[in-house]
């Protein structure tokens, strides 16, 4: 057989160079990226540097912000971070998990079924299909809240939900003031707003991956529920949920997470204000809104003490990223033997 | 049928001595399915509550959108996409400056991150098992997953803003690169993954070098999956403020000077124009914050739709 008929020959020396060019380039780009995301940090770790001297731990644990008496300290604004990012975790697990749980079970496609049986078209070419249309169509419109911005939720929310919420915050403060969290009244901004759009911003999160977590449980663990006479909620709850729960637990830090570092809902509606309050009424402040909202005047002077904020902001949401990422990673090896 | 008698009485015979009922302590009503019974009911109402709170977890949605409708919509026209922003107390106006400047930012942004994703994510998908510069990227690119995007903006302002001496739209698409980065390089690294083994390995089979299996079987099978996380991550990109704020900063003017498109000057946009005219106490500018926030719901949907249908079709092939 003649060399030049055949279907395969060897690269030319012209391929060869352009083959290690372009794999030196996808190897220098992985470094690239690599290198980049460790500059970001210690640009972020070593820009505080100054600040971290002058004013140590002391910065974390005092509550006064006065740029003119040169006194600065972020407690009030680590405390709204966490109050806030615990709230709305508590309100999105609540509603994220249960958002799961009615997917994963296909109650809608249910639902539909039972409906298309009636009219006997269930197995209709065309008909038959809108179950899982209509499952398909509710996944992707949960997964849509999590495709809205930032900034127009926090629109919606000071024209929306705070004058929604305010008659009946107001209400509540008049009849339980002496309860702590009613201690105030709503004015504007204030806590509970921001909650309210934060879990509505971390539902998403937790229902994607809470949903793949419940999906993900081996089918025969539900079979063999029902067959020892377990109605389909003990099933849920005895057998599909505590499979499931690593799975969860991994969703519900990455959304703590993201509720940590969310900044333009909690800037627009959390009120900035430097207070430590446990009212749910009364304006406070984050340290993401905290940043959003004094950087763009910053003198240099306090660019430095801003630095040292992000830094505590980041390794916060670092640490609590790794854990969710970690446990994530262990609860898709965990269930490898239950399969 | 045989089979069937000898099992079926086998089993009636098995438990228990003979001569005593193995049923005896048990109450048939107890399994009985009817809403009288606190098993089933409890059933029921459950099953009801996750409904009743599925739908409560989509109201803010139709609220999110019915808002942007009515309020933004009414305020649509063509002066909105070519006119400058107005100023305070002044009527009409419009946000032209801010369309232009988030397409130019998305746009740098998209320049700077694709390449180095998707090289990234092909250099990882090459890569064999356990490889080390490998899983440093993975895990980095799980880091930037959830790294807060005013970071990024801290990030931007100490790195090009303090060393160019000033707020530009290069800042700003560096700040909003970084938050693309992770999905572009994960998505593509999953895209890639999913090529079946055999087209690659007739690929080299044939002769070709990994370069050549890379850019004519891999990436053009992968493409679909690609270009999904490209799309999400640019409509992930088009509504970020947080980075903006204190990169690209804000500008009532079109980014040009002298005629030409300037990158070195703040530049408008229209995630930041949201922002600074929701908090004014000016009607004609709230008006405007709900325009520019449906368009741009809009623009974001869009993209993510598209991304969506695409990785289904990715799906199916």
């Amino acid at each position: 057989m003649a060399e030049a008929k055949a279907i395969t020959q060897p690269p030319s020396g012209l391929q060869r160079v352009t083959d290690s060019v372009f794999r030196g380039l996808c190897y220098s780009f992985a470094w690239l990226s690599v290198l980049g995301v460790i500059f970001i940090v210690l640009r972020i770790a070593f820009a505080e540097v100054p600040a971290v001297r002058q004013y140590g731990v002391g910065f974390l644990t005092t509550r006064t912000w006065d740029p003119n008496q040169d006194q600065y300290g972020i407690l009030p604004e680590i405390w709204g971070t966490m109050y806030t990012s615990v709230l709305a975790l508590v309100i999105g697990t609540a509603f994220g998990v249960a958002a799961a749980v009615f997917l994963s079970e296909g109650y809608l496609g249910g639902f539909v079924f039972s409906v298309l049986k009636i009219f006997h078209v269930e197995f209709h070419g065309l008909w038959g299909k809108m179950p899982e249309r209509v499952e398909d169509i509710l996944k992707n419109l949960v997964e849509l809240l999590a495709a809205i911005p930032s900034v127009v939720y926090g629109l919606w929310g000071l024209f929306v939900i705070i004058p929604l919420i305010r008659p009946a915050c107001n209400w509540l403060h008049l009849k339980m003031g002496w309860f702590a969290p009613f201690g105030t009244d709503l004015s504007g901004p204030g806590v509970l707003p921001a909650v309210l759009v934060l879990s509505i911003m971390i539902l998403p999160t937790i229902t994607a991956i809470s949903r793949d977590a419940l999906v993900s449980v081996p089918p025969k663990l539900r079979m063999a529920a029902y067959g020892l006479g377990a109605t389909p909620w003990e099933t849920i709850f005895a057998v599909i949920l505590p499979t499931a729960a690593r799975g969860i637990l991994g969703g519900i830090l990455l959304a703590f997470g993201r509720a940590l570092g969310e900044t333009m809902a909690l800037a627009m509606l959390v009120g900035n204000s430097n207070s430590i309050t446990v009212s749910l009424f009364s304006p406070a402040n984050t340290l993401a809104a905290l940043l959003a909202n004094t950087f763009p005047e910053a003198q240099h002077k306090e660019v430095g003490i801003l630095m040292y904020a992000a830094l505590v902001l980041l390794g916060i949401t670092l640490v609590v990223n790794m854990i969710g990422a970690f446990i994530l990673q262990r609860a898709s090896a965990g269930l490898e033997g239950a399969k | 049928m045989a089979t069937h008698a000898t099992t079926g009485g086998s089993l009636s015979a098995l438990p228990g001595e003979p001569g005593v009922d193995p049923f005896a302590g048990v109450d048939f009503n107890e399994l009985e399915k009817s809403l009288r019974r606190p098993r089933t009911l409890i059933n029921v109402l459950l099953t009801g509550l996750v409904t009743c709170m599925t739908l409560v977890a989509l109201v803010p949605l139709f609220s999110v959108i019915w808002m942007l409708l009515w309020r933004g919509g009414r305020k649509l026209s063509l002066a909105l996409f070519t006119q400058l922003p107005p100023a305070p107390l002044e009527q009409g106006g419009g946000f032209g400056n801010a369309i232009l400047g988030t397409a130019i930012i998305v746009l740098l942004a998209a320049l700077i991150s694709i390449p180095l994703g998707v090289l990234s994510a092909l250099f990882m998908a090459q890569a064999p098992e356990g490889d080390l510069l490998a899983s440093s990227v993975r895990f980095s690119a799980k880091v930037l997953t959830g790294f807060p995007s005013i970071l990024a903006g801290v990030f931007a302002y100490g790195a090009i803003v303090l060393a160019t001496g000033g707020y530009s739209a290069i800042a700003g698409a560096v700040a909003v690169s970084i938050l693309m980065l992770p999905t572009i390089m994960l998505t593509a690294e999953d895209a890639i993954r999913m090529v079946p083994a055999k087209m690659k390995e007739a690929a080299i089979g044939m002769g070709a070098t990994k370069t050549q299996t890379a850019l004519m079987v891999l990436l053009p099978t992968a493409f679909p999956g690609i270009l999904t996380g490209v799309m999400l991550a640019v409509a992930r990109a088009a509504g970020e403020t947080a980075p903006l704020l204190f990169t690209a900063l804000f500008s009532s003017y079109w980014p040009f000077s002298h005629h030409h498109l300037d990158l070195m000057q703040p530049t408008a946009s229209l995630a930041v124009l949201i922002y600074n005219f929701a908090g004014m106490p000016f009607q004609n500018q709230i008006e405007m914050a709900w325009a520019a926030a449906l368009v741009m719901v809009l623009m974001v949907l869009i993209t993510n739709l598209v991304g969506q249908s695409l990785s289904r079709r990715q799906v199916q092939s």
